[in-house]
């Protein structure tokens, strides 16, 4: 009988003293893989076009990414839709050549041909503006483009 | 005596409190995902380059103004009408296609359900669908109207998918994708990669970006 005591008395708690360590390793886990947007954008945040017939960008690394639209600071870099920012700054369509080389410069050759120039433009930017820089795209060979839009309802 | 009396802080609510945090933290967290249209441009050509001769009835222009007004074969029309345009142009299979690679000569096109007229398109293989657009051209509408003709495309794309495989083209790409990353069966992959180049050969969308006016 006193056996039988023994062992319903000594079941120990679960010790629970380093949960908040593990819980707190995960949290700073996700808060240090978090990567912020790196470009902070000089033209106001484009309006994005809907569209239904989209595909998804698979891999980050391989993208660049082109604004156009309006400036926040009209007084500095003028008005109208058709700004084209690059990297942190408002540039022309003719620094785009130099904006992807720069880019490639960082990836593997053999990925070259996989990178993806992502445009976002606004709605009420001009056609003009596009077309330059895709003929400046064409010239350095980078072929792959996405026009970034809104995901639209099918109908 | 006043040390023993000292009570440990009682830590068993930190693991509630570093939960909290970390639910606030996935739950506010955005992926942003970035999709969009996705195109190819065609290489720059050289400079003693001679286009080929494209006949009349294989090409569908399409002309956007600087007033965002559509005008496709001459004729004004409204961006809804795009789409069912566009099909019957592309599926109208009038004649014989483009010869193979090898050189056997083209076939008419029989999974066509078009009108077979000989003024429309001879084979989509051979239809070219032309978008010019005006300098002025608003953005927004140039992307809707690339948007309405690839939805022309794929639900071309899809109906054939359809007939011949009993499941819908973006089910079928679907699959594929969901083949290639699991690569457990090899067969199973290269025969759904089959599938989908047999359907895209099929309709390949050939849309062109003419020289704007300005």
């Amino acid at each position: 009988m006193s056996k039988f005591r023994k062992k319903k008395k000594g079941m120990p708690a679960v010790n629970t003293a380093s949960l908040p360590d593990i819980v707190f390793m995960l949290l700073f886990f996700f808060m240090v893989t978090t990567t912020m947007r790196e470009t902070n954008l000089v033209i106001e945040n484009p309006r994005l076009p809907a569209a239904t017939e989209i595909k998804k960008l698979e891999d980050k690394s391989l993208v660049s990414t082109i604004y156009v639209g309006k400036s926040k600071d009209a007084n500095r870099d003028g008005v109208g839709f058709n700004k084209i920012q690059l990297n942190d700054k408002i540039s022309t369509a003719d620094q785009v050549p130099a904006f992807i080389l720069s880019k490639r410069e960082k990836i593997a050759e053999q990925l070259i041909p996989l990178m993806t120039t992502s445009i976002k433009a606004d709605k009420e930017s001009n056609v003009g503006t596009i077309i330059d820089i895709r003929l400046k795209l064409r010239d350095v060979n980078a072929l792959k483009i996405n026009y970034s839009t809104t995901a639209g309802k099918k109908n | 005596m006043a040390r023993r009396e000292n009570p440990e802080i009682n830590a068993g609510s930190m693991a509630d409190i570093a939960f909290l945090l970390l639910i606030f933290f996935l739950v506010t967290t955005t992926m942003n995902v970035d999709s969009g249209v996705s195109k190819k441009l065609s290489e720059k050509p050289p400079i003693d380059y001679v286009p080929p001769v494209i006949k009349e009835k294989n090409i569908f222009e399409v002309n956007i103004n600087r007033n965002n007004e559509l005008l496709v074969e001459g004729d004004r029309m409204e961006i809804k009408d795009l789409k069912e345009a566009a099909m019957a142009f592309i599926d109208n299979g009038g004649g014989t296609g483009n010869p193979d690679e090898d050189g056997t000569p083209g076939k008419a096109c029989d999974y066509c359900k078009g009108e077979r007229s000989d003024a429309s398109s001879d084979h989509p293989n051979k239809a070219i669908v032309s978008v010019q657009s005006d300098r002025g051209t608003e953005y927004g509408t140039y992307i809707i109207v690339q948007n309405e003709l690839l939805r022309a495309y794929n639900e071309l794309r899809d109906r054939l998918s359809r007939e011949r495989y009993g499941i819908s083209f973006e089910e079928l790409e679907e699959s594929f994708k969901d083949a290639k990353k699991s690569a457990d069966l090899k067969n199973r992959v290269e025969q759904l990669r089959r599938k989908v180049e047999d359907i895209k050969i099929s309709y390949p969308q050939i849309i062109s970006d003419a020289e704007p006016t300005s």
